[in-house]
């Protein structure tokens, strides 16, 4: 047993460091750390500079131009990254559509897609959820029939998060309707610039433009831009959905959120002292804190079996599901640390720039917005129940 | 034991689910809500016409007489169309203060007008350092001749965008957070050096912080004794927790109903969602948490009007406390049991779901009256 880094991780560590030190923008950093809305160009300039590092594609093989990094230096990673503001790499190009090209795609699709993902020419996103198709995502009706050199596509997609930047998107369409709904789903690359695609934005509850539904009208695909083989597109997708689930239990971003929160209560005041020495109040503080720990451990568990060669399975399903409900236990903290000032919602306070009063403090505005916007988190990437299907029956048997 | 309307109470509730049901669609509500006030005027004049703005005031005002049962009748129906106007600040709690405080000139300046929803008022009871302590207050009032001078900032002040009229507590005496040395001010919004900061809240009202820099009133402005407000507006605010309550039950009516529907009708894996065990066991579980709070607003409600005490006290503790949390499961369940659609902005429950947790937020939230609860345990 042994829990500690070797010393070429902790060399590793203070490279990430000195590197995070003198190239992520402040600006971009503030933004992230006090919950901001980065835009579209807070993405792209964060981009570049790691591209030109060589660390934005950490799943990549290196000859595609990936970075070849052990489990564990992804952790650090991703542990150092949120502590210092990184902002979350879009994962739609780089982390899904990116592996499912490496492993399914043919020479052609991999030459003409690979370097545009890491130069951020391309901005893709996801098409798999539908209206009648969420947690059933296999019922999903988009269809796509072949005509000559092209498909021409029909459906619609939703839950687009962040379509209205992409010029790119990979759908699961269905090409077959005579066998097994797992049975007749391709993977399709589309061009959003093609006519017949419709972008229309979903309005969260918060007041937020972050997903969207897609139309597709007789959209014209051309056949070039089908993954694989014609029907087998079911595979490609769950292979993509393990890289999905790893990483959404967000331990790194719950450990900044803590900080945050800790932060936070120690100026908001209670009785004239400040709230974090409130003793209910630090005792919730204590004991989602407390909660993390545990989570971060069993984090780390499964990274040290993969790193031993294993495959993470169930476990982090698991994970999924507590790292979900911790991170939303700390934001529910947060909007409770505001009491009244929860109420208001001053959006001219999100702009890093204002540079007005604030209403109670320089960090309230984004936190009852956000604690509502982040009730997605145990809805998406599969839902938190459909993670308890897969663990009761890969791990328990039932 | 009954624990059934009379037939008086029924009419009342009656009426006000007929005017919200014809005058509140959803689609309305985001238009008022978009409105410099923040409601619907229209609405308020309504409630206004009907008398139901004069339901907890005696009949020489032009008032019903209505007591918890009563209000508790019109708040839940309001807050089942996520009713804005400030039926909770004007009526039941300025009505109160100055039903309660006020001298007879006083009294009848004011009054009939808050009754016949002619004179809108709030109440600012709560400052930046205050989190719910109604007694943390640092706004001083100076004697000032026949007058008083004010100066500080009250809080979050909800519908103060809009009121004629602004009741303010202030210090005249003693250090912060003491009880005693609180005083209760009316002032107009109009007055020299009062600034107000309005802003929308995330549940679609809108409020603001008043500022007051050396706001000059007469000797009427104070409302009752000077220096002995602390029991008044531990009073009234406790008439209010029971009406906050009255309306929160009516939001998780709504929530529910919704909830189920949805259950019902979205189909996944070719069946309805709802024949999902662990689907049907958590809206077991709402309608569990909806059951709990609507039994602490009927009791509630029972002693709102009730002299004080430190059964009266608790009980209203208890009851905030409930509610807060069962309007917190039911907002965070339901969404999750819709699943995105219940976290988009052009569905109603996503309205629901926000104001169930913003009522947390309002005169102390769940944790906040457990310890309230909690001394009272150790007191008594």
């Amino acid at each position: 047993m042994n829990m500690n880094y070797t010393a070429e991780e902790l060399a590793f560590r203070d490279e990430v460091r000195a590197f995070l030190d003198e190239k992520l923008p402040a600006d971009i950093a503030a933004k992230v750390k006090g919950f901001r809305r980065l835009s579209k160009q807070d993405h792209q300039r964060w981009q570049k500079i790691l591209t030109e590092q060589g660390w934005y594609a950490t799943h990549w093989p290196e000859e595609y131009g990936g970075v070849k990094w052990t489990p564990v230096q992804k952790h650090i990673w991703d542990e150092e990254s949120c502590r210092y503001g990184v902002p979350r790499s879009i994962p739609f190009g780089v982390n899904m559509v990116a592996p499912v090209i490496i492993k399914f795609g043919n020479e052609e699709q991999k030459q003409q897609y690979l370097p545009r993902i890491l130069s951020g020419e391309d901005w893709w996103c996801q098409g798999y959820s539908e209206p009648g198709a969420g947690s059933d995502l296999a019922s999903l009706k988009t269809r796509a029939v072949r005509d000559g050199d092209h498909y021409i596509v029909n459906g619609q997609k939703t839950w687009t998060t962040l379509g209205q930047h992409a010029n790119m998107i990979f759908c699961l369409v269905r090409t077959n309707t005579e066998v097994k709904a797992q049975e007749g789903i391709s993977f399709l690359l589309i061009d959003m610039n093609t006519p017949g695609i419709t972008v229309r934005p979903i309005i969260t509850l918060d007041g937020e433009h972050e997903v969207n539904e897609v139309f597709f009208e007789d959209v014209k695909v051309p056949v070039e831009n089908l993954v694989g083989e014609e029907d087998k597109g079911w595979t490609y997708a769950k292979y993509l959905l393990t890289y999905e689930r790893t990483g959404l239990a967000g331990i790194g971003l719950s450990k900044a959120a803590l900080s945050h929160l800790k932060q936070l209560a120690s100026r908001r005041l209670k009785n004239g002292r400040p709230l974090i020495e409130d003793p209910a109040f630090s005792q919730r503080i204590s004991q989602v804190e407390i909660d993390l720990t545990a989570a971060a451990i069993s984090n780390l568990r499964i990274i040290a079996s993969v790193e031993g060669g294993g495959v993470p399975g169930a476990e982090s399903s698991m994970l999924k599901v507590k790292g979900t409900e911790i991170r939303q236990a700390i934001n529910d903290l947060a909007r409770r640390a505001l009491g009244p000032y929860a109420l208001p919602f001053v959006e001219e306070e999100l702009d890093l720039s204002y540079e007005g009063e604030f209403l109670s403090d320089e960090n309230a505005a984004p936190l009852s917005a956000q604690y509502f916007n982040n009730r997605k988190l145990s809805i998406f990437g599969g839902s938190n129940e459909i993670q308890k299907n897969i663990v009761s029956k890969m791990i328990l048997g039932l | 034991m009954d624990f059934r309307l009379n037939e008086e109470q029924q009419m009342l509730q009656d009426t006000v689910a007929r005017l919200v049901r014809g005058e509140y669609s959803f689609e309305k509500r985001l238009e008022f809500s978009e409105t410099d006030a923040g409601f619907s005027e229209d609405f308020w004049k309504q409630l206004g016409e009907l008398g139901l703005t004069a339901v907890p005031f005696s009949e020489e005002l032009g008032g019903f007489g209505g007591g918890g049962v009563e209000v508790q009748s019109v708040m839940t129906e309001l807050g089942k169309g996520l009713c804005l106007e400030p039926y909770l600040q004007s009526v039941i709690l300025a009505g109160g203060l100055i039903g309660q405080s006020g001298n007879d000139s006083q009294k009848e300046q004011w009054l009939a007008g808050i009754a016949a929803g002619e004179l809108k008022a709030a109440v600012g009871l709560q400052e930046p350092q205050s989190f719910y302590s109604l007694n943390d207050v640092e706004t001083r009032a100076e004697k000032n001749g026949e007058g008083y001078v004010l100066n500080g900032r009250k809080a979050v002040v909800i519908g103060g965008q809009c009121a004629d009229l602004i009741l303010v507590s202030a210090r005249t005496a003693g250090s912060s957070r003491d009880s005693d040395g609180i005083s209760l001010f009316a002032i107009s919004p109009e007055t020299a050096g009062v600034e107000r900061r309005v802003y929308p809240t995330i549940d679609g009202s809108k409020g603001c912080d008043i500022t007051l820099t050396n706001v000059q009133v007469g000797a009427d402005a104070l409302l009752g004794n000077e220096g002995q407000a602390s029991n008044a507006i531990e009073y009234q605010t406790g008439r209010a927790i029971a009406a906050l309550c009255a309306e929160a039950v009516g939001v998780m009516e709504v929530a529910n109903e919704l909830t189920l529907d949805y259950l019902k009708q979205r189909k996944q894996f070719g069946v309805p969602i709802g024949k999902f065990q662990v689907l049907q066991h958590r809206m077991v579980d709402m309608m569990s948490e909806l059951e709990q709070a609507r039994s602490m607003a009927i009791l509630a409600a029972s002693v709102a009007d009730e002299e004080q005490s430190d059964e009266r006290r608790r009980i209203l503790a208890a009851a905030k406390n409930v509610i807060g949390r069962s309007g917190q499961f039911i907002s965070e369940k339901g969404i999750q049991s819709h699943g995105g659609i219940g976290m988009t902005w052009e569905y109603n429950f996503a309205h629901y779901a926000k104001r169930l947790v913003m009522i947390n937020h309002q005169l102390g939230d769940d944790d906040f009256h457990l310890e309230r609860y909690a001394t009272l345990l150790q007191a008594s």
